[in-house]
């Protein structure tokens, strides 16, 4: 690992001017960056620590009945609080599917919300990346890589962007509280993590300097409640990133669906808002044809970047059961395999 | 470097309940800290990417992996390895219940996952084994004696419970 020096700053503007240097990273749970940093992949001249800055580590309720969450709240701890619970159970359900409890015990909101893609050629310094280094190419096309995109992506670049959380983050319309150079800001989830274009270098809306500071979460995504949820295809059940995941959200009266709301994650650069999906929803009856058309118009603009034309009916699949799973409504208690497809099949049985 | 910073940091923590000052590269990861220069070797470094658990110990009353967090993070924290929650007796029946069930092999992966089954146990009063398996994923063991292990926590559970072991 390369040698870097610390900081430790006291307050948010302590920190933005360091941050705003040249070679600085901003260093909450180190879950991703240390390691990045140990590969070569990421190589800060600077770390400023944000674990110990005042002020970023509450869940506070919001006036409309939405939730703010600190940027330094650890994920175990949002997974754990009542009212993200009751309000916002995919949610929870996205983050207890992701990493191991000692992750989760680590990995910040913040932090989550700007995880680098685990696309194995970004992670080699040895590849070619146009994502780590401006201009360089990209090794990973055409390659067998089942982790990357099918939707959004680029000749310069096919990666997939791997937060669970970030998926019903972006189908609850969630807000990003922004402090920088500059100021305040608010960046709405679905704009901070850009599509690769032809630089796929800009992974975020974030300038140099800018540190989330707090996630806004929307009254009217909590009357969703139960019956919202997220469902995650993986290589193994627990402890791996999604190959496709989705986040649903149904509102039901009458026989008929009034609001929908729908994300997939695994797909692309961004956790993906299918929003055609969610407009072809509206007024229909909660049944199985109707899901299957509305994940037919998630996917209709996605092609295989390589050898992954399995994840398009995969996701189509998982869209489809991610809604009718929203529909039959959360269970009470968590399933011990969160975001599961085998949650109530049980334990399996061993010789 | 913009030299402005420092890359040598002075830590202050407690370690198993002693107060320990240090000063640390600022690359200093806080296994390496806790083996290489405590000579606390019973949590392990691993993989050191944070997959494989072996480095897991208690920092402010959570499991984390030592191998992702920086020694100068734990600056003020009060951090717990195994070899302190064996002489405090907090784990005695978690070690117990691994000699007896044969959770252990090489025991490589031991000291983490005790300290990760006792983050389960204490915190989840009734686990269920599907609970117990998600929760100690994140610790491989490459004798893959999971069953075994699987087995020693949920007996330690039902024990503190107040159940039968079965």
């Amino acid at each position: 690992m390369r040698k870097f020096e610390y900081l430790r700053p006291t307050s948010v503007e302590e920190a933005v001017a360091a941050a705003s240097r040249p070679g600085a990273a901003y260093l909450a749970g180190g879950t991703n960056l240390l390691d990045l940093m140990k590969t070569g992949a990421a190589g800060p001249e600077l770390l400023v620590d944000v674990t110990r800055l005042p002020g970023l580590d509450a869940i506070e309720p919001l006036t409309d009945g939405g939730l703010r969450v600190g940027a330094m709240v650890r994920n175990a701890d949002v997974a754990r609080d009542a009212a993200m619970r009751r309000n916002f159970p995919m949610v929870v359900e996205a983050l207890l599917s992701g990493a191991s409890g000692q992750l989760r015990n680590m990995a910040t909101v913040g932090g989550n919300l700007l995880q680098r893609t685990r696309c194995a050629w970004f992670q080699t310094p040895e590849a070619a990346c146009g994502r780590r280094d401006p201009g360089a190419g990209c090794d990973a096309r055409d390659q067998a890589g089942r982790s990357h995109a099918v939707l959004g992506w680029s000749e310069r670049c096919v990666a997939a962007n791997p937060s669970d959380f970030c998926v019903p983050l972006a189908a609850l319309d969630a807000q990003v509280e922004i402090a920088g150079p500059g100021g305040r800001r608010d960046v709405a989830l679905r704009e901070l993590h850009r599509l690769p274009g032809d630089t796929p270098h800009v992974e975020t809306a974030l300038a140099p300097g800018e540190l989330i500071v707090a996630l806004r979460l929307p009254g009217a995504g909590a009357g969703f409640g139960r019956f919202s949820r997220y469902l995650k295809v993986r290589e193994r059940t627990s402890y791996a990133f999604a190959l496709v995941s989705a986040a649903a959200a149904l509102r039901v009266e009458g026989g008929a669906i009034l609001e929908a709301r729908l994300a997939l994650g695994g797909v692309a650069a961004r956790p993906w808002r299918a929003v055609e999906a969610e407009a072809a929803l509206i007024g229909a009856a909660p049944d199985a044809g109707a899901f299957r058309a509305a994940a037919e118009a998630a996917l209709e603009a996605a092609r295989p970047s390589g050898d992954n034309a399995f994840k398009i009916e995969l996701a189509r699949r998982t869209a489809a059961r991610a809604l009718a799973l929203a529909a039959a409504g959360a269970p009470e208690r968590m399933p011990a395999l969160p975001a599961s497809p085998f949650a109530d099949i049980g334990a399996p049985a061993h010789a | 470097m913009t030299d402005m910073f420092p890359q040598q940091i002075d830590v202050a923590l407690s370690v198993n309940g002693e107060a320990v000052e240090a000063r640390v590269p600022a690359g200093r990861h806080l296994i390496d800290f806790l083996r290489l220069d405590l000579g606390l070797t019973g949590a392990h470094a691993g993989c050191e990417h944070g997959v494989c658990g072996a480095c897991t110990v208690r920092v402010d009353g959570r499991s984390v992996r030592g191998c992702l967090m920086l020694a100068a993070q734990a600056h003020g924290a009060e951090v717990w390895t195994v070899e302190g929650l064996s002489e405090t007796g907090e784990i005695a029946d978690l070690q117990e219940a691994f000699v007896a069930r044969n959770a252990l092999q090489c025991g490589f992966c031991t000291p983490g996952m005790l300290v990760a089954a006792q983050e389960l146990v204490a915190s989840a009063p009734a686990p269920t084994r599907e609970q117990i398996r998600e929760r100690l994923s994140g610790n491989y063991c490459r004798c893959t004696g999971y069953e075994a292990i699987i087995d020693a926590v949920e007996a330690v559970a039902q024990a503190r419970a107040g159940g039968a072991a079965r």
